[in-house]
């Protein structure tokens, strides 16, 4: 000890006392990181990076830079996390056909395969979402009515009431969300595409993200019934009200024509 | 005719069929020889645009029949309620017992939704049909004296309709009629100083309340349809009082009724008529669904749905509201909502224009005469070209009603087309008005070279020398008497303003006003003169050919 209060003032005591500090946090650091990229370098993921990064080049860098760095025409991909990929790509929204007031959903033109090397190179430039897991997305004991008042809470004001989608400014819009894939749908919350607020778990946990999605697949899915009949949509009054023009008044004025042009008169003529 | 002398004179034979004794029975107590021998001959025309009116009536009916089944499930209060129906992805949420009841009425009472769709679809048949009658009555000049009354009668059955209809809607308590609730009180909000407290009155205190529902299931069942009920009586009353219009032909003139006698063809007819309206509007509520408000949820103020409109004969108040830039003026603490304010203004005023047309009409052409024979919308330009306009103007107010909807569907920017509209809402109508005016005046060209000339044949002959002519066949005598039967009236004259002795007269501002117009209506510009018979005789006298 003594050794030790006898150097204090020596000129090069604080040099070594901050290397002690610096091998301290890093070390520390070190200890509690999340792990993720650096363990990932050893499996077969990296190979998958590698791959990513070639249908990057090929893909994708015209317009999100080299390096996932973005540029004028398009954002950068930092951070994004692999979920934004999956979505965007799995989606056939990127590569996208040109640029627009929206990107919209078209043919997907990479395997899923394809897709989850990209997602791995570009989740490797910056810790993002992750594809949720089949578990995640799926809508097995969710609460339906539940995820019905968070859907009209949350979702609604863009995307209709039962996710028949709706218009935005500018020629954006808020997509239909009939034959969705779940996957696409959790992602989408998670991630906030284009002009999509993001709900993240803070905001909208796992739980509540499968109640939507299991209140989307009993109203917007496959199975979904309609107890009225033709549901003309899913719009509302302007196609009902265009409907009931067409067809209601249009029959009835069509009776009238027919009962009108037969009289005791019509038949001697 | 009374019933003690008819029982009397039968004792030796037999008692007279049942028939004839109950109709004696009420004859001596209610009269009903008379009134039936009036009436029973009463003549009908036949066309089928007479039949839209009927349209209207019987939707009506089937909407009071329907409305009543509905209010033996339906509970107009707004007590929160856990919702435990049959409809799974509601369950469990909280909802006022008026949107639990329609639930109900939709999922477990027996025909309930098929009752509801048919009430909901024969109401904006009810509004479709009043409206093209409506115009019906506009574009024939079937307004005109004596009938001045019966169309603001008809105008305001529209209007009510357009109310009882807004009510209806916002019964259930759903998302969607929540947020026209919502809208209307914002409507109310922004009337100047009142307007607070007119919103504070309506809903009991702040919105939402939880009165509402029930302060407008009586106004929906009670108040409104009880006023459009006697209203429907006193239009009938004059249909039958004036007696039916008619379009000119041979054998119709201003002082007869061409047509069948009410019974027994018009009562079949009609009678018919009715059970196949029934039918299509109960097939369209079988086949297509309508407000499923399963989809929608209960109302929560905090929650709202992209694409909320009202239903269509409320669409043109959206349209005004979605348009309007958001004007507002802040003035010593206080916000005057002129972007909310202004279109409420207007709202009615689109509604009067039409409404006031007639009278308008009336005072230019200073005409006192009763007319019972229609117009030919082409003959008469200025008011067929006015009521064309209206439309259009309405229809504007439509797109922009549905402005979404557009953007979505036609894949345009919502910002154009609210720009688009606010251009439109001025140009459109001036435009449509001037190409209508256009038509219709080469309409009545072309009905005057058909008169003069003939109907082209199509076939096409070589004279001797050569030429080609295509051969024009005559009218008969009646389509000749159709196409000039319509009067045409001449531009209103001030004349001199200084008699002969050099005195001015005075001429008002009014005056000047109804000579200009008159001039616009019934001047060179106005219309085509129809061919007089020397014109005729002139031609058709054997070298007017070319």
């Amino acid at each position: 000890m003594k050794k030790l209060s006898a150097r204090r003032r020596h000129p090069l005591a604080a040099v070594v006392v901050l290397l002690l500090a610096l091998a301290a946090t890093g070390g520390l650091y070190a200890a509690f990181a999340p792990a993720g990229k650096a363990q990932a370098d050893e499996t077969s993921q990296s190979l998958g990076i590698t791959e990513g990064q070639k249908l990057y080049s090929v893909g994708c860098a015209s317009c999100h830079g080299t390096g996932g760095q973005g540029s004028s025409d398009g954002p950068s991909l930092v951070g994004v996390g692999a979920a934004a990929v999956d979505f965007q790509v799995g989606t056939g929204r990127m590569p996208a056909q040109q640029p627009g007031a929206q990107i919209p959903r078209k043919k997907v033109i990479y395997t899923q395969a394809e897709i989850d090397q990209l997602a791995a190179y570009i989740a490797s430039l910056g810790a993002g979402p992750a594809i949720p897991t089949k578990n995640q997305v799926s809508p097995e004991g969710a609460d339906i009515a539940k995820g019905g008042e968070l859907f009209r809470t949350n979702c609604a004001q863009c995307h209709n009431f039962t996710g028949k989608g709706g218009a935005l400014t500018h020629g954006k819009f808020a997509p239909s969300l009939e034959g969705v894939d779940p996957k696409h749908i959790y992602e989408a919350m998670q991630t906030g595409p284009q002009n999509m607020p993001s709900f993240p778990d803070t905001t909208l946990s796992e739980k509540n993200k499968q109640d939507i999605i299991a209140y989307l697949d009993a109203v917007n899915g496959d199975d979904t019934e309609s107890p009225g009949g033709l549901e003309l949509g899913g719009l509302g009054p302007v196609s009902e009200g265009l409907f009931g023009w067409i067809f209601g008044l249009g029959t009835l004025v069509a009776v009238a024509v027919w009962v009108a042009a037969r009289t005791a008169k019509a038949k001697k003529s | 005719m009374s019933t003690t002398t008819t029982s009397d004179s039968r004792p030796s034979r037999e008692k007279a069929p049942a028939g004839e004794r109950v109709a004696d029975w009420a004859d001596g107590r209610l009269g009903i020889y008379s009134l039936a021998k009036s009436n029973m001959r009463k003549i009908f025309p036949d066309h089928w645009s007479f039949m839209l009116g009927e349209v209207c009536l019987y939707s009506f009916i089937i909407i009071i029949l329907t409305g009543v089944y509905l209010t033996l499930f339906f509970h107009p209060s707004m007590n929160e309620v856990e919702y435990h129906g049959s409809y799974v992805p509601l369950q469990g949420q909280l909802m006022s017992e008026a949107f639990n009841s329609t639930m109900h009425i939709s999922f477990d009472v027996r025909g309930g939704l098929l009752i509801r769709q048919i009430h909901h679809w024969a109401a904006l048949i009810f509004l479709a049909g009043m409206f093209v009658h409506m115009m019906r009555v506009f574009f024939t000049g079937a307004f005109r004296k004596p009938r001045e009354v019966n169309w603001v009668f008809g105008f305001l059955l529209f209007v009510l309709g357009m109310f009882t209809g807004f009510t209806g809607y916002s019964l259930p308590d759903d998302l969607l009629s929540g947020t026209g609730v919502r809208f209307m009180e914002g409507a109310i909000l922004s009337v100047p100083i009142v307007g607070t407290y007119l919103s504070f009155f309506l809903f009991g205190g702040e919105f939402p309340g939880g009165d509402f529902v029930a302060r407008f299931y009586s106004v929906h069942v009670l108040l409104l349809p009880g006023i459009m009920l006697g209203l429907v009586v006193g239009h009938l009353i004059l249909v039958f009082y004036h007696k039916h219009t008619q379009f000119a032909g041979p054998g119709k003139t201003n002082n007869n009724v061409v047509g069948m006698p009410l019974l027994p063809v018009y009562m079949a007819k009609a009678g018919g008529f009715f059970f196949l309206v029934f039918g299509v509007i109960a097939a369209i509520a079988a086949i297509a669904s309508i407000n499923p408000i399963w989809a929608l949820g209960p109302y929560r103020p905090d929650q709202v749905s992209t694409g909320a409109q009202p239903d269509w004969y409320m669409g043109f108040s959206e349209g005004l509201i979605r348009v309007m830039p958001g004007w507002e003026i802040n003035l010593w603490g206080h916000t005057l909502v002129l972007g909310v304010f202004i279109p409420l203004v207007i709202f009615p005023l689109v509604l009067v224009a039409i409404a006031v047309y007639p009278f308008i009409e009336s005072w230019v052409t200073g005409d006192k005469r009763e007319h019972h024979i229609l117009d030919r919308p082409r003959n008469v330009p200025t008011r067929t070209a006015f009521g064309a306009a209206w439309i259009s103007w309405y229809f504007v107010l439509l797109v922009g009603g549905g402005n979404d909807l557009w953007a979505t569907h036609f894949h345009l920017s919502i910002n154009s087309i609210t720009w688009f509209v606010r251009i439109a809402f001025f140009v459109v109508p001036v435009l449509t008005f001037l190409a209508t005016k256009r038509v219709c005046l080469g309409l009545q060209r072309r009905d005057r070279d058909k008169v003069l000339h003939g109907r082209e044949s199509g076939i096409i002959k070589r004279l001797p020398h050569g030429e080609f002519i295509e051969v024009h066949e005559p009218l008969s005598q009646d389509a000749l008497h159709t196409l000039t039967a319509h009067e045409q009236y001449k531009p209103v004259e001030i004349g001199p303003t200084v008699d002969e002795n050099g005195v001015e007269r005075k001429v008002s501002g009014a005056q000047k006003l109804r000579a200009k117009m008159s001039e616009g209506f019934y001047g060179e510009e106005g219309q085509i003169p129809k061919p007089t018979i020397e014109e005729y005789k002139e031609i058709t006298s054997g070298h007017g050919h070319h």
